[in-house]
């Protein structure tokens, strides 16, 4: 592995495949989260796969296959689809999802038709426009990762120079629209750089696979950060990193395709992400419950001996009794609020220790709503009374 | 039976089984769940595929990926419980890794197998014909018959047992959980159905293009109608309509049979925006169009009925600031409806005539 990475900066191919999968991975970090939280990241998946017959058109038309010009007629056919949903969205009753899915299938069924065409009637020329399906990143040269750099760092440019607008777009478009931005035109905005993004990573992990680059990145920065400035520069992080992983992992043997690899580093990324970040992780978040739980469930218990305490004998019968469990569990419960230092024996006897008293005071007060509101105003006192 | 009509049958019966499957899901919203387990079978048809040792059995290959598919739905939707990501990204995040992983299985494992991702992608429906179910040294017909049949037949008896469960749980999910109806049950139900329905049609048309057979012609027909019969009808028939030509165009065109079907649909998906009467554009401007002229008809006439003499109808332009050609068409409605009458260049009211029908 370590002789893999040292490899990134001696093996030609590989440093263009390992270049060209992060600049995608940073691009689409960045894009993808203003698309997540604007709740379009499927958006991104019909403009990648809407690209497919621009690609073939733009071949079509012009009889070359320099990647610049089939990527602009991918991007064109892809910004094609996303306003002719809008469209569909604008001015009929049909679901986003329904329009979403139509789109898609519909510009990548053409696509492929086109794809066929080209195939069965010229000549050998046309070989290679279906490694745009699922990418071919081995065939990435030096001046692909250089037509990379400059989209996507005007991407980047563009995205810092109306950051605060963007922000404001994802999370209140009125607020925006009434501050007097052109609210329709920054989305379309920001809709036409995801569409540099899904051109960037067209040669990568091709069509199918691009809409991952948008999405995970984003939704693993998102576990990590309530802060948007933070989640965009993690998801870039997040997304050039699966990029150089995926390329190295697929250098080390034969026929391992990059595109698959580098989703699959982003979606464990998402996996880890997921479970494991700080605040928001569902391992985290199942610890607390078990917590709670656990710390209900003796303050429930303290609650009953204390009654018990206070108006009887407080033994391992007289709690099994209350609490209608069996002597046994009783007893462990006991021991159980022991080893809190809530109760103590003596002489064969469960008592209550001064601690226990004070928690048990204090859970008690707590529970009682009605005098709480009263101090701070919320319920009056006579209100209690007319209720009765 | 000639290879053409095979092939044809083939895809009519696709059509038809994703198009009684797609409309609930067009109808719950859950359009884009076909994408996903539509993605999600690669990995399952690769795995029973390595399960029953390189083979190309069917039926291990069906079951395997139903598994895949209901994987897929249980898994976005565990992961829309969660609350860390919303609905779609989480659609999005779940199918590219398990398609992933399969393109990876494939390159990986069956280089040398006849399982390449071309047929992946979109099918290989014209080799249906050759394909021959076999039992017992007796030759049934193609295969893909059999298969399509049977799930289109499976599917049909399900929205029709169900019909009236679906349509409730579909419109009304709580009402139907209230009524006892168990919607949830449903619900996994019609995305096994999916499932299965996108894996015996991936052989056919492919694991992405079958997207467009579940989603568009239930798409169409939900631009077309507000009833859901008709709507079950329609998406069957536009599938049905989009497999003819597509077959003819593709022969034509000698392109890809599933693309050209897939494209075919797009097209008529983009003539049913047009042209619906219920929300086409062009039937949305003809009516906002006759409707300005309308109001604008019933505006003068109004105008008019203010002044006991007969209005010059340069006075009328100045008043409205109508331009001279929309003055003349709002004329013309009015004089058709009788509710004025011309005198030399003047308009002047006719009060029998509008005190009962202008404003009805």
């Amino acid at each position: 592995m370590l002789e893999l990475i040292s490899q990134i900066f001696t093996d030609y191919t590989l440093r263009n495949v390992a270049l060209g999968a992060a600049i995608l991975g940073c691009v689409g970090g960045v894009l993808g989260s203003f698309a997540t939280l604007r709740r379009q990241s499927l958006l991104g998946d019909v403009l990648a796969h809407a690209a497919l017959p621009g690609i073939c058109l733009a071949f079509l038309l012009s009889g070359s296959k320099v990647p610049l010009v089939l990527l602009v007629g991918g991007g064109l056919a892809g910004w094609a689809a996303a306003l002719l949903m809008l469209t569909v969205l604008r001015y009929t009753r049909l679901p986003e999802d329904s329009a979403l899915g139509v789109m898609l299938s519909s510009f990548f069924g053409f696509g492929i038709a086109l794809l066929t065409f080209i195939q069965h009637s010229s000549d050998a020329n046309q070989a290679g426009l279906d490694k745009f399906i699922f990418g071919q990143a081995a065939t990435i040269v030096a001046s692909d990762v250089v037509t990379m750099t400059v989209l996507g760092g005007l991407a980047l440019a563009l995205v810092t120079l109306l950051y605060k607008e963007f922000k404001l777009l994802s999370f209140d478009p009125e607020y925006l629209s009434s501050l007097g931005y052109p609210t329709r035109g920054l989305g379309t905005l920001l809709t036409s750089l995801t569409v540099v993004a899904v051109m960037i990573g067209l040669q990568t992990v091709g069509v199918v696979l691009m809409a991952a680059m948008l999405i995970a990145p984003a939704a693993a920065a998102r576990q990590w950060t309530d802060r948007l400035g933070k989640m965009v520069v993690l998801a870039a992080l997040f997304g050039a990193f699966s990029g150089v992983i995926g390329a190295v992992l697929s250098a080390s043997r034969e026929n391992l395709p990059t595109g698959p690899l580098v989703v699959l580093t982003a979606s464990v990324i998402v996996v880890i992400s997921l479970f494991f970040a700080p605040l928001r992780g569902l391992v985290w978040q199942w610890v607390r419950e078990v917590r709670n739980r656990k710390r209900i469930r003796l303050e429930r218990i303290l609650l009953d001996t204390h009654v018990l305490h206070n108006h009887g004998e407080l033994s391992p019968e007289t709690l099994a009794l209350r609490r209608r469990t069996s002597l046994q569990i009783a007893t462990n419960e006991l021991k159980q609020l022991e080893t809190q230092g809530w109760t103590k024996q003596e002489n064969a006897r469960w008592l209550l220790t001064p601690a226990g008293h004070q928690r048990a005071h204090q859970l008690e007060q707590e529970m009682r709503v009605l005098p709480r509101l009263e101090a701070r105003g919320v319920v009056s006192p006579t209100a209690k009374r007319g209720g009765a | 039976m000639s290879a053409d009509l095979v092939i044809i049958l083939t895809a009519v019966l696709v059509s038809t089984a994703s198009a009684l499957v797609g409309t609930f899901l067009v109808l719950r919203r859950m359009a884009l769940m076909s994408d996903a387990i539509s993605h999600a079978v690669l990995p399952g048809i690769v795995l029973a595929f390595w399960l029953s040792g390189g083979e190309r059995a069917t039926l291990p290959a069906l079951l395997g990926a139903a598994a895949a598919g209901l994987a897929t739905v249980t898994l976005v939707e565990w992961l829309t419980r969660t609350g860390r990501v919303k609905n779609d990204a989480a659609i999005g995040i779940v199918f590219p890794a398990l398609f992933s992983l399969g393109v990876l299985a494939v390159s990986f494992y069956f280089r040398n197998v006849h399982l390449d991702l071309d047929a992946v992608l979109y099918g290989e429906i014209a080799y249906a014909p050759f394909n021959i179910l076999t039992i017992g040294g007796r030759e049934l017909g193609p295969e893909s018959l059999w298969i399509m049949g049977t799930l289109t037949l499976l599917n049909l008896v399900f929205v029709l047992v169900f019909y009236k469960e679906l349509k409730l749980s579909t419109f009304d999910a709580g009402l139907a959980a209230a009524l006892g109806f168990m919607p949830g049950v449903l619900h996994y139900l019609l995305m096994s159905l999916v499932s299965v329905t996108a894996v015996g049609a991936f052989q056919s048309v492919g694991a992405i293009l079958i997207v467009a057979f579940i989603i568009i012609p239930p798409a169409t027909a939900y631009l077309l109608t507000q009833r859901l019969p008709v709507m079950i009808g329609l998406a069957v028939g536009i599938g049905a309509v989009s497999s003819v030509l597509g077959y003819v165009f593709a022969i034509l065109m000698d392109a890809s049979i599933a693309g050209m079907m897939a494209t075919v649909a797009g097209i008529l998906f983009g003539l049913a925006l047009l042209f619906s009467p219920l929300q086409g554009l062009v039937t949305q401007a003809i009516r906002r169009h006759r409707q300005r002229q309308e109001v604008a008809a019933r505006l003068l006439v109004s105008h008019l009925a203010h002044h006991d003499r007969p209005v010059p109808l340069s006075e009328v332009q100045e008043e409205f600031g109508w331009n001279p050609r929309f003055l003349r068409r709002v004329q013309e409605l009015a004089l058709r409806a009788g509710w004025v009458q011309l005198e030399g260049t003047s308009l002047r009211v006719r009060r029998e005539r509008i005190a009962k029908n202008l404003w009805r």
